[in-house]
């Protein structure tokens, strides 16, 4: 066999320690940070990572001491968990036209972002994404407009972006990632802007663009993978310099070339970039090639944003395919079931699940699961009963009867009435919500039920309560209208209903009488609360907004795989965002609320009465104790005792008594209690 | 174990105006043992019942009175026999005094535990109070209850008591004696530690008992932090936790039946094989975990992991204030954890108090960060919502939830309903029709209990389960039970208020219009093809099949005949039959009337054949000729003459009596309609 150094000698990543704790902003200067994602740092790339596999499929990731495991995942909580059999083809063609260097929007620091700016790095946060939620799909980004060529036909003005190892369309990779992330830093270098449609010349760099990546959508078939081509630009008139005959052939072109890739299952999607005096005009070009018309025309929305952040946004809601969970029919009342698609909107995203590899080969391994039977030791394929004790006794289930048990309706939403929204309380909660809108697509008329409850719902202050009998977790629901919120990032809450589940009695705890104390208990004054309200209204987050903090955990989890996959010796520093802002707390308003508030409730005293109570309250106890021991001890003749070897016939109880009078510690088993008073006897 | 064990008196009015909700009452007491015997099988249970023909305690013989209260069961340790004493509870003759029960339950538990298992000795008292309680010989009624009460706080006894009220009349003289019990019931809270709750529907009786006792254990004992200066202690619960179907065990039949001590478990093992060879087990020593980044797979040393690992300190810090408009409630992630302030620490209960109220009146909710405890591996920020006690024994708390982070968030852009065509949007009518229905099926009426309280309303699965649980133990093989009435008013609407809102529902019914997407492709229909197969149990008090074929259970243009053939063939109800006839020939009449130069006959005549085969299947003659006879005048009618001729040649005759025999035509005249039209033109 050979024989081959364990991994944990190659490694040289350094002593690591989680980098020095970094406050979040807060108060008015608190702005929401961006999501951070963790960037890698520019270190030459080594070539080929020597620990790099190829991925299989179908191993069972089995991490039996795993502290993400979580028992209840089903389908609805593991959305993201994607299978293969649904991946997604993708090609992003960006448009990289003089155009799209010029028009800028205001930046982070006050700095003019062009619209490449944006558009790239939305698609280098998508990538990053992707490469964590869905590692099955494959990626193409193409430049179009640009003054070298690269791709397969030979076509100008298109240039694949691609490392080396890679297909031009095909899985993520770290490094791909990496080297995206600084194509800006050369691109006029080796790539450059060039618009590729002139007066006087047949060149058509969009038919191209569109031929390439219909040419490399040609992998795989329509069958088993969705095929998207998104189309990132600001030119909404790209045959504008073309006059006559010429424009309307070029038009024609493009428009077949697009109608070409929709009929082998492509879908086109736009993206389009406007600038605050210019919008982009979907109807002089673009409407016919992504084939809009008439409703769906209206309904399409320039991205509006006039910062970088809002446009970063929506292109980014835009990038992702929306994935519902599930169509469901809601049976509102005498018979009237409508359509509703069901969308996991939140959802706690976790690191990877682990899949246990070789450390010698570094292979993946494969688990096999046995069940053995405890009493005869034979091993049992399926069993397909279970069991309970009950009375003493094995009362044995089919997975049948199992099933039929929570079957206790159809797996439907089902309407069983309206109450005021005071009525939902702060702790009817158990797991997040699944977001509903309604469907048109098999029952016409559902959205326009739909939305008359809605509005009703709204105005009346109302929430429905409704049955929802999945097969899995039958669960009594309220349904909360949630109103559609823009603002200028785009649509910040999208109109739709929100399912909350809602906890049964048993599942609500009474702790607030756990405590009750019938002699009464103290309640604050008028000045102290007071005191409280101003030290609220000092402390005060006022752009908060819900979802602004990264995830510590999974940054530093995914920078660390993110290192080690680039086989980079560093490790990136991940900022925590989630803890408080100390120095604005230090501020003189602040600080004074705060005092005042303290020494309204605490009195002046605040620390060293904390501090007194504990000493005190321990300090009794122990010194009552110690004199105890002292006393009972003193009935026990222990020199005659060791010398019989009787200690071990007293009870651990009866032996501290020794230990605590002789000031000797009482932690550990019964047999380290009696060598220690042998120890100390000096037997 | 053991030493949480629970020493419970179940007093329980069996008195005449009880009857109706006694099998409610057994159920419930029963669930309650069961889940005893499952999950804490120490603890003892002594069952009362009062308002008896006949009296059976110690108190009775010792100090005389106390007549009509029976122990059915002195205290004992839970087992099988107590879940079938609380099944067969007895019905009551005499109107029954609760305050003579509540003395007799006392006197069972201090006999049995005299000073023992303190705090953990409860009564649960169910009656609905309706009669007067007899007159103490000294004092008055109060005084005797807060002596009781003074004696329960002294022996540690907790009492809930479950106070049952149907929704009829009373008279003014009954409700003084209601109001009268009710007052002195609530003595007890002032008292000892005591809950009292009302309820007015079966379901939430079946509810309102605690069913499972689960000690509460702290996630979090430490300070809040305001700021690095300024902490208030606190403790904190989980408030709401899921209580989850009982795990049970893989059974294992390979034990010979003849050992009695086989525990029939099984155990799992598992065992990581390298994929070239399947036969070699890589020990635990020689794996290495690995993280799939992309297509590869980034083996990770637990050294490595442990080097880089997030490690937050212990702790619960404020990060601010903010309105409480800005945290929506579909942010909230998880189940809820509940802040008190430190039991003991009276300034700590104020500083909480003061916070609470604080942000109540100015609305504000507060951002935290939490790491409950050392060496945890992950952080949480939530949102800390006051809770402001109007109860002067309980202290004001908080309520905290999760909110998301980031990551969690998967943001989908969604089409603005006011930009949707108007066809799509509902005209005013429809969406007064809207405003009515939200309005008027209401589960929370002015001066009635709110029905389907989370508080009072029970899991149907659980209680499905453990009510199969006992079933099976005493006979293996019985079936699961259909789910009970007042657990179907959790999973369907409550007939009452569908039915007193008829007027509603109908007027919204008008008002809108479903139908199938004629585009779809019939494969694709599945939404559809799934209501017509819901065969349910419980169909018949459900509206939807008695009102809705027209919209639902017909079929669709396409491929009628199979859709047909299938309803026809359904055997879960007899009404399929007709219905799908019936569903037939209107699809082939539309099918002829809408037909444009016959382009439809062949289907319909498809049609045609299918319904009368499926005719002949049933034995319906009759449906099949007398439609043949009506189309046959229906096309004379309007000038279809066309399709009768294309029927003739197709050679489509009535169904004669030697196919079904109570077809009234013989063989010789199955062609006489087609003759006729023939022989005239």
């Amino acid at each position: 066999m050979r024989v081959a150094s364990p991994v944990k000698t190659q490694i040289h990543l350094r002593e690591h320690f989680p980098p020095p704790p970094h406050q979040t902003k807060f108060s008015s200067s608190l702005k929401p940070p961006q999501t951070a994602s963790a960037s890698a740092t520019a270190k030459p790339f080594p070539p080929n990572g020597r620990r790099i596999l190829p991925s299989t499929a179908g191993l069972m990731d089995i991490d039996p001491d795993d502290v993400f495991r979580d028992d209840e995942d089903d389908a609805e909580n593991d959305p993201l968990q994607e299978r293969q059999s649904s991946k997604e083809l993708v090609v992003f063609l960006v448009d990289a036209s003089p155009k799209m260097f010029n028009i800028t929007c205001p930046g982070e620091d006050r700095e003019n972002a062009s619209h490449f700016h944006v558009a790239v790095s939305c698609v280098a946060q998508s990538i990053k994404i992707q490469i964590i939620n869905r590692p099955y799909d494959e990626i193409a980004i193409c430049f179009f407009n640009t003054r070298e060529k690269k791709n397969l036909q030979d076509l100008n003005g298109v240039y694949v972006f691609n490392v080396a190892e890679r297909e031009h369309l095909d899985s993520l990779t770290a490094r791909f990632i990496k080297e995206f992330d600084r194509v800006e830093e050369s691109f006029s270098k080796v790539i450059g802007s060039e618009y590729g449609i002139i007066p006087g010349s047949r060149d058509n760099s969009l038919y191209n663009a569109l031929w390439v990546a219909q040419a490399l959508l040609r992998k795989g078939s329509a069958k088993t993978a969705e095929k998207r081509i998104l189309l990132l630009t600001n030119e909404d008139d790209p045959f504008g310099s073309i006059k006559g005959v010429t424009k309307l052939d070029m038009t024609r072109t493009t428009l077949q070339r697009a109608k070409d890739a929709q009929d082998l299952g492509i879908t086109i999607e736009l993206l389009p970039l406007s600038s605050p005096n210019e919008e982009f005009n979907v109807s002089l070009f673009y409407a016919d090639l992504i084939g809009l018309d008439g409703d769906e025309l209206a309904q399409f929305m320039p991205l509006a944003g006039e910062r970088f952040e809002d446009m970063n946004k929506q292109l980014r809601k835009r990038m992702f395919k929306k994935r519902r969970v599930r169509r469901i029919s809601f049976m509102i009342a005498g018979g009237l079931s409508i359509e509703l698609n069901t969308y996991a909107l939140i959802r706690p995203t976790v690191p990877a699940k682990v899949t246990w590899l070789d450390s010698v080969t570094n292979l993946p391994l494969k688990a096999e699961r046995s069940l053995i039977c405890a009493d005869t030791g034979a091993i049992v394929k399926d069993p397909i009963k279970r069991f309970q004790t009950y009375k003493n006794e094995d009362i044995t289930f089919t997975i049948d009867e199992l099933s039929e048990i929570k079957r206790v309706s159809t797996g439907n939403l089902r309407l069983l009435g309206f109450k005021p929204l005071s009525c939902l309380k702060d702790y009817h909660n158990l797991k997040p919500p699944l977001f509903v809108c309604p469907s048109d697509e098999e029952v016409m008329g559902s959205t326009c039920i739909f939305i008359a409850l809605h509005r009703s719902m709204i105005r009346l202050k109302r929430f429905a309560v409704a049955f929802y009998g999945s097969s899995s977790r039958p669960q009594l629901v309220g349904l909360i209208a949630q109103e559609e919120i823009i603002d200028s990032g785009g649509q910040i809450e999208p109109p739709g209903m929100h399912m909350i589940y809602l906890p049964y009695s048993d599942d609500i705890r009474p702790i607030e009488e756990l405590h009750a104390d019938n002699s009464g208990v103290p309640s604050a004054t008028d000045d102290q609360i007071q005191k409280a309200a101003a030290l609220v209204k000092r402390v005060d987050l006022k752009d908060f907004s819900v979802c602004q903090f990264s995830n510590p955990v999974l940054q530093s989890h995914y920078a660390l795989v993110q290192a080690m996959a680039l086989d980079e010796d560093e490790m990136p520093e991940i900022v925590d965002e989630t803890l408080p802002d100390e120095e604005g707390m230090a501020r003189p308003g602040i600080a004074k609320a705060l005092e005042e508030f303290k020494i309204c409730v605490y009195g002046e005293n605040y620390d060293e009465e904390d501090e007194k109570a504990a000493h005190a309250k321990a300090g009794k106890k122990r010194k009552q104790f110690t004199e105890e021991a002292v006393n009972k001890g003193a009935y026990y003749d222990w020199g005659k005792l060791a010398d019989d070897g009787k200690l071990k016939d007293l009870t651990v109880q009866e032996l501290k008594y020794y230990l605590t009078a002789n000031k000797l510690t009482v932690a550990g088993k019964k047999e380290a209690l009696i060598s220690r008073i042998l120890t100390h006897m000096g037997k | 174990m053991a030493r949480n064990k629970e020493g419970l008196v179940l007093l329980i009015d069996v008195s005449p105006s009880m009857h109706s909700v006694l099998p409610e009452i057994q159920k419930v007491c029963s669930l309650l043992i069961q889940k005893k015997l499952v999950y804490s099988k120490y603890d003892e249970v002594g069952v009362v019942v009062f308002g008896t023909e006949d009296t059976k305690n110690d108190l009775t013989k010792e100090v005389g009175g106390y007549e009509h209260i029976t122990v059915l069961q002195p205290i004992k340790v839970v087992d099988g026999d107590l879940v079938d004493v609380v099944q067969q509870l007895p019905r009551g003759t005499i109107p029954g005094d609760f305050m003579d029960a509540i003395v007799v339950g006392m006197d069972l538990l201090i006999k049995k535990f005299q000073e023992t298992i303190k705090g953990k000795k409860r009564i649960c008292l169910i009656t609905n109070a309706m009669y007067s309680i007899k007159d103490p010989y000294e004092g008055t009624k109060e005084d005797q209850v807060y002596t009781l009460a003074e004696q329960m706080a002294v022996h540690g006894m907790k009492i809930d008591c479950i106070i049952y009220r149907g929704n009829e009349k009373r008279d003014p003289h009954e409700n003084n004696v209601i109001a009268e019990n009710d007052m002195l019931l609530s003595i007890f809270s002032k008292k000892t530690k005591a809950k009292a709750v009302h309820v007015e529907s079966s379901t939430s009786l079946l509810g309102a008992l605690r069913t499972r006792n689960v000690t509460p254990v702290t996630t979090y004992r430490g300070d809040l932090e305001i700021s690095s200066t300024f902490k208030i202690k606190v403790w904190v619960y989980k408030k709401t936790a899921e209580e989850r179907f009982p795990t049970l065990k893989k059974y294992s039949d390979k034990a010979p039946s003849t050992d009695k001590f086989a525990t029939h478990e099984i155990k799992l093992d598992y065992e990581y094989k390298s994929v070239q060879d399947p036969t070699k087990v890589v020990p635990p020593e020689q794996r290495i975990k690995g993280y799939r980044y992309g297509p590869q797979v980034i083996p990770i040393s637990s050294a490595e992991l442990e080097a880089v690992k997030f490690r937050p300190e212990k702790s619960v810090k404020l990060l601010g204030f903010t309105n409480a408009s800005n945290i929506m409630r579909h942010y909230y992630m998880k189940d809820v954890n509940i802040f008190i302030a430190d039991p003991g620490n009276k300034k700590a209960t104020i500083a909480v108090s003061a916070l609470a109220r604080a942000m109540k009146e100015m609305n504000k909710v507060a951002i935290l960060r939490c790491v409950w405890r050392q060496g945890q591996a992950n952080v949480v920020i939530g949102v800390l919502t006051p809770k402001v006690s109007d109860k002067d024994n309980i202290a004001d708390s908080f309520y905290f939830n999760v909110l998301p982070f980031a990551e969690d968030v998967r943001e989908f852009q969604f089409p603005s309903f006011s930009s949707l065509p108007a066809s799509l949007q509902p005209n005013a009518e429809q969406q007064e029709a809207a405003d009515k229905l939200v309005m008027m099926l209401d589960l929370a009426p002015a001066g009635k209990e709110e029905s389907l309280r989370p508080e009072f309303t029970p899991n149907p699965v659980l209680e499905r389960f453990y009510h199969h649980l006992e079933l099976k133990s005493k006979h293996p093989d019985a079936a699961v039970p259909p789910l009970d009435e007042s657990l179907k008013r959790i999973t369907e609407p409550d007939p009452e208020v569908t039915s007193k809102n008829k007027l509603v529902i109908d007027e919204f019914r008008r008002h809108f219009e479903l139908k199938e997407n004629p585009k779809l492709k019939k494969s694709t229909r599945r939404l559809l093809r799934d209501k017509t197969s819901g065969s349910y149990e419980n169909q018949s008090t459900d509206l939807v099949a008695s009102t809705s074929e027209v919209k639902i259970e017909t079929f669709g243009d396409l491929i009628p005949v199979s859709d047909f053939e299938a309803m026809i063939s359904r055997r879960d109800s007899p009404e399929w039959v007709s219905k799908a006839i019936f569903g037939m020939k209107n699809t082939i009449l539309d099918l002829v009337e809408n037909s444009f130069e016959g382009d439809n006959y062949p289907k319909a005549l498809e049609c045609l054949i299918a319904l009368r085969r499926g005719c002949v299947i049933e034995q319906e003659p009759k449906q099949f000729n007398n439609f043949l006879s009506h189309i046959y005048r229906f096309c004379q009618e309007t000038n279809l003459l066309s399709f009768c001729e294309f029927l003739a040649s197709k050679d489509v005759t009535f169904v004669t009596k030697s196919e079904a025999e109570d077809s009234e035509i013989e063989e010789q005249d199955a062609r006489s309609l087609f003759v006729k039209p023939g022989s005239n033109s």
